[in-house]
């Protein structure tokens, strides 16, 4: 009665209200997808937290390594011309 | 992690040093020390316990609750109780650890959970109790863990804390219909108090000189506060509290110190807390035993419902976009119902 | 409210009161965590509706617990003991296929219960969804729990027959209702491959007993239980 019992891990997304994107909120263990699912809707939306709900095999995530975090974001870093910030206007110009 | 050389993992060590210096969250796959992964696992494990096991002198009442609006709060309490477990198991489970064999730990005797809850609930009064005193003190202990330096488990904290909030006040507010009841009511309520004070100023753990592992996480930001430090603030915050109460808190050498700008308070019988720690509470082998018994009573349907996903494991063809494809996703007999709903 | 919808707020009062009291009982006894918490949630639902369906006839804590044994108008089915896990999703499939089906037909029509059953019906969708899917993962998971939960719908299976006799204050047509019900039942056992108990679904004695304030033997104990609180201060408020 052990290993047959463990049961997979999922990780929930939920969409707060209309208008927002999923976000990560936590993970959990269910046997299927479908049991996932409710889970996650009691578990995770039992205040009015949620209008939608993902449950994703903890499994199919592919992540970046940390060990990599300076190379790998490290472009992006350094691209300040990307942000609205970056530029000056003029005082009084409006709707830029 | 185990094979990289030793100046690599000073090189490590250090990053992982100043990231705590500087405030930043350790988030799980980045390097830690073993000591500190062993000491998260540890205390989160013992956290989630004591969430889950805190269950059954709540729900012991539940049953019995005196009106249907007691009776609802105290369900939704236990349940948020089990759903602050998951979170925690959860939070533990990015390290490395897996929930069963965290259970099996716990039933093996050979994790802890928090002390507090091998006192049985002998009256109704005890659920206010439990609420005002036992929750109040978890609260003055956990806030600071919702700025502790490892990300999943100060996430998981901030979660507990938020929907903790109400746990406390529904405590304090039955103690106070009791309180203000008739004489026998109010009899029940002060009983309640003197019985549980002495134990919830112990679940702030051993005086700071005594305290085996407070000095390291209080280094590595796992622990904010020391363990007296809280204490003294939970006794400042409860003493106006149940002077409002109109009940007497049971000690005699419980006064305010203005030189302090504290309350001064009697001695704790640490003999007691150690004895209850080694297992000679009232329920340690009550709520274990209850513990054990719904796991091993509840293998033949968590195996009923791992067998079943295992033959019904067609996963339909992916869709290009969870989106965009709905009705395909899942075998859910009504999924968009359950997707949209707004609970 | 007249005396007929009083006496049907009551029935199904009683019914939600009484089976949210059973789900309760399992607080901390679950098979799994997550059950712990789906089951609550379902107590919870009920005892919502219970409270505002009693509080139609008077005030919801002296109709819970001052009244004797004889006076509760719940199904037996709903006050049957929780058994075993399978017993428990039985008894829940048993009831929430009705309640669905039932809340239904009164959310679309006029009358004193249209509002109430129209939130409620929304839960009871979920209620049943939960019923469903445990009795397909135990119809058709191990041996064993395959033989439990043919053996906790055949067990329950009598009590069944009371869902449909008719209740003072409810316009349905308890035929049609019935048959949607037997209906949307032996789909779901069917993908559970469990058998459609066969057998007397009541007995001249249970027939419409709950109803008529006859109970089982295991519900007086459970009254004590919820009661005996409230009833030891007379007058006192919690």
């Amino acid at each position: 009665m052990s290993s047959s019992t463990d049961w997979p891990m999922w990780e929930v997304f939920v969409r707060s209200r209309r208008g927002l994107s999923h976000t990560h909120a936590g993970s959990l263990h269910a046997p299927d997808a479908e049991m996932a699912l409710r889970n996650a809707r009691d578990l995770y939306t039992r205040r009015n937290e949620g209008v939608s709900l993902w449950v994703v095999p903890s499994t199919a995530i592919t992540a970046s390594s940390p060990d990599e975090k300076d190379p790998f974001f490290e472009s992006a870093a350094d691209k300040p011309y990307r942000h609205p910030t970056f530029y000056e206007i003029p005082d009084g110009v409006k709707h830029l | 992690m185990t094979a990289v050389t030793t100046d690599a993992a000073d090189g490590y060590e250090a990053v992982f040093d100043a990231a705590v210096a500087a405030d930043e969250r350790i988030e799980p796959r980045d390097w830690m020390p073993d000591a500190y992964r062993a000491t998260l696992i540890r205390q989160m494990a013992q956290h989630a316990h004591s969430e889950i096991i805190g269950m059954q002198p709540e729900a012991n009442w539940i049953t019995r609750a005196p009106s249907l609006r007691r009776k609802a709060i105290l369900i939704a309490k236990v349940q948020d109780e089990a759903g602050h477990g998951l979170y925690l198991y959860s939070a533990a489970e990015t390290l490395g650890v897996s929930r069963d064999e965290l259970l099996d730990k716990l039933h093996s005797g050979r994790q802890r959970y928090s002390s507090i809850f091998n006192y049985p609930t002998l009256t109704w009064a005890d659920v206010g109790a439990i609420g005002w005193l036992v929750d109040g003190a978890a609260i003055t202990n956990q806030v600071p863990l919702c700025r502790c330096s490892y990300g999943p488990y100060a996430r998981a904290m901030v979660r507990v804390c938020k929907e903790e909030s109400f746990h406390q006040r529904q405590g304090y507010e039955l103690l106070l219909a009791l309180s203000r009841g008739t004489p026998a009511q109010h009899e029940m309520a002060q009983d309640a108090v003197n019985r549980w004070w002495w134990p919830s100023l112990m679940m702030f753990g051993p005086p700071d000189d005594e305290s085996a592992h407070s000095a390291q996480s209080m280094a590595w930001k796992i622990k904010r506060h020391s363990n007296d430090e809280l204490r003294q603030r939970f006794v400042d915050i409860c003493v106006p509290q149940a002077e409002a109460l109109g009940l007497a808190l049971p000690d005699p050498d419980l006064r305010w110190n203005e030189q302090r700008g504290h309350h001064d308070f009697g001695a704790i019988d640490w003999s007691e807390f150690q004895a209850v720690l080694k297992g000679n509470g009232p329920c340690n082998e009550q709520r274990l035993a209850q513990r054990r018994q719904a796991h091993e009573e509840g293998a033949w349907v968590r195996e009923a419902a791992t067998a079943y996903a295992e033959k019904h494991r067609h996963q339909p063809a992916a869709p290009d976009h969870p989106e965009a494809a709905q009705d395909q996703r899942s075998h859910v007999d009504r999924p968009t119902e359950l997707q949209e709903a707004t609970a | 409210m007249t005396t007929t919808a009083n006496a049907a707020a009551l029935a199904l009062g009683d019914d939600a009161l009484v089976l949210s009291h059973r789900l309760g009982e399992w607080a901390g006894h679950a098979p799994v965590l997550e059950e712990d918490v789906a089951l609550a949630n379902i107590a919870l639902d009920l005892l919502g509706q219970a409270r505002v369906l009693l509080s139609l006839v008077g005030d919801e804590d002296e109709l819970a617990y001052l009244r004797e044994e004889r006076a509760f108008r719940n199904l037996q089915l709903v006050e049957q003991p929780n058994g075993d896990f399978a017993h428990t999703i039985a008894r829940q499939l048993y009831f929430s296929v009705w309640q669905r089906l039932l809340y239904g037909q009164l959310a679309s029509a006029e009358g004193a219960l249209t509002g109430i059953a129209a939130k409620a019906v929304k839960e009871v969708e979920y209620h049943q969804d939960h019923a469903e899917q445990w009795t397909l993962r135990l119809g058709d998971g191990t041996t064993e729990s395959h033989q439990r939960m043919q053996r906790a719908v055949d067990a329950l299976w009598r009590f069944t027959g009371e869902l449909f006799q008719p209740v003072e204050g409810l316009d349905i047509d308890w035929q049609a209702l019935e048959a949607a019900w037997l209906t949307s039942l032996t789909a779901t056992l069917e993908r559970a491959t469990l058998t459609v108990p066969v057998g007397p679904r009541a007995g001249g004695w249970a027939a419409g007993a709950g109803r008529q304030g006859l109970h089982t033997e295991s519900f007086g104990r459970m009254l004590a239980e919820m009661q005996h609180l409230h009833r030891s201060h007379p007058g006192a408020s919690w």
